[in-house]
């Protein structure tokens, strides 16, 4: 594997390796990361008015429904953000720089790991971007400076791990055209959630049972405990924990997929 | 004419082909009006309780009709997408040079887009039907409802075709959906325009997609309004699309 006479590079650098490469080219095509990232905001725009009336029904918290509504374009993000991440790699897999990539010291993991670079960019810069236009429109954040913080972190993460959903698509199918036809797929996990209301009023039974066992909705009410309640424990600790286990599980499945799709090469 | 008939039903028939053939093509167009009438008619149904809110044929039924007319909208946008791409892999310039009347192109992409669409409607509906929606409006007013739904996706297809082929790239895909998707959203989807407040009240106002959507609610409810008015609405736009549409064609006859 290592050409004699040659230390192999620590992981750290062969992750960092891969994750500049992956940056620099998130950078270069940023024209097509204007619609992903003004799409959530168009919609939050567009419902945060339409479904307004929506703060009438008995029992909805005593919020703006802008407010409520915030957290959905952090998951919508994430989302692109899956996308992102599968169809850059299916692209490297159709071009064949996956399979070079895997003849060089360069570990698996780094190649994993380092290959979310650019979408984790993103990531980073589309929730800070949503948090400001969020602030701009009049939201409050209940829990302060702090909580920005701390939702900041949270929505990077949940990317961090629908990046790893992404990933897993590309190595499993190995085609761009494959990962996007998979996003409505995804798409109807943000749909069939507490996004547009709050569970307790959800009416229709057979929603209900689908939103409270959906781990999306656990994302969003964790980002929304945030602006609409403050510090809520229990549901900051459901959605880290649950951002978590998408990450690990998508990760080691990913991991998985990698070996097999190596074996093949 | 003969030429004319005979370029539109081969490039009908092509393009439904394609759809059904293609099921990365056909699933989402499918999927995606499903996903909304699940979201919308089963996540928001509490929305019927808001005061004033007026629909006797129920939540699910006021979203039908809002998820019957997307699609036929998005029927349109998808048959724009297949536009771009056969001009992608260069089959568009080949038919362009080989076609002996090439109005019947436009027009054999736009029966394409009713059919792909009659595919996705009819999935609608039963799934709506199957989720218990009740129908009040009578057998004409439902049939008045597949005349908007048609001219929603005449219109929308024309858009389409038009850009796709000003444009011809598959790039062009957001440039063709946005817009539709912009105009349909700002249309009172979840409640009536009454209940609609601030900027976004001032907007469904004057948008005509609200017209459409409020014809298309109330032939659907046995209440018919302002029906004329949303087939002249969209019979002056199916008349603005069809010239915008040549005029793509024209853009591609000349790029060669």
């Amino acid at each position: 594997m290592v050409a004699s006479g040659l230390s192999e590079p620590h992981l750290l650098a062969q992750i960092g390796a891969v994750a500049r490469r992956s940056v620099i080219r998130t950078i270069r095509q940023r024209g097509l990361l204007v619609f992903p990232i003004l799409f959530p905001l168009i919609l939050f725009a567009i419902n945060g008015s339409a479904l307004s009336a929506a703060t009438k029904i008995p029992g909805f918290p005593p919020v703006s429904y802008r407010a409520f509504l915030l957290a959905v374009p952090f998951m919508q993000g994430a989302l692109f953000v899956a996308v992102t991440a599968g169809v850059d790699l299916a692209r490297d897999i159709e071009s064949g720089f996956f399979n070079r990539l895997a003849m060089t010291p360069v570990r698996p993991s780094a190649m994993l790991a380092g290959q979310m670079g650019g979408p984790l960019l993103v990531a980073a810069i589309q929730s800070v971007i949503y948090l400001i236009v969020g602030i701009a429109t009049g939201v409050g954040i209940a829990s302060g400076v702090g909580g920005a913080l701390v939702l900041l972190a949270l929505s990077v993460l949940i990317a961090f791990g629908f990046a790893g959903v992404g990933t897993l698509l590309a190595l499993r199918f190995g085609s761009g055209e494959a990962v996007q036809a998979m996003f409505p797929l995804l798409f109807v996990t943000l749909f069939l959630s507490s996004s547009s209301l709050p569970r307790n009023l959800l009416k229709v039974s057979w929603f209900h049972f689908v939103a409270t066992y959906n781990p999306a909705s656990y994302l969003i009410e964790g980002i929304r405990s945030l602006v609409i309640s403050g510090w809520d424990a229990r549901a900051l600790a459901l959605g880290f924990g649950f951002a978590l286990a998408i990450l690990v599980l998508t990760i080691g499945l990913s991991s998985l997929a990698m070996k097999n799709r190596l074996q093949r090469s | 004419m003969r030429r004319f008939a005979s370029v539109t039903r081969g490039v009908a028939w092509r393009s439904i082909h394609n759809t059904i053939k293609t099921p990365s093509v056909l699933v989402p167009s499918i999927l995606f009006p499903l996903f909304f009438l699940a979201a919308f008619a089963g996540g928001l149904s509490k929305i019927a309780q808001v005061p004033s809110f007026h629909y006797r044929a129920g939540y699910t039924a006021f979203q039908f009709v809002f998820v019957f007319l997307q699609s036929s909208a998005f029927g349109g946008v998808f048959t724009g997408f297949a536009v771009a791409r056969d001009f992608d892999s260069g089959f568009a310039r080949r038919l362009l040079l080989s076609a002996p009347n090439r109005g019947g192109i436009i027009a054999g992409y736009t029966i394409g887009a009713a059919l792909r669409w009659f595919l996705t409607g009819t999935v609608v509906t039963i799934a709506a039907l199957i989720a218990g929606m009740n129908v009040d409006g009578s057998g004409i007013q439902l049939i008045g409802l597949l005349g908007v739904g048609l001219m929603v996706n005449l219109v929308a297809a024309l858009w389409a075709i038009g850009t796709a082929m000003f444009l011809r790239t598959e790039q062009a895909g957001a440039v063709i959906q946005m817009p539709v998707f912009v105009i349909v959203f700002l249309a009172p989807v979840y409640v009536p325009l009454n209940l609609l407040t601030g900027w976004i009240h001032a907007v469904a106002k004057y948008n005509p997609a609200t017209v459409v959507l409020e014809a298309g609610r109330g032939l659907f409810d046995a209440s018919p309004v302002k029906v004329a008015l949303a087939f002249i609405v969209l019979a002056a736009g199916a008349a603005v699309m069809a010239a915008w549409a040549r005029r793509g064609l024209a853009s591609a006859e000349r790029a060669g």
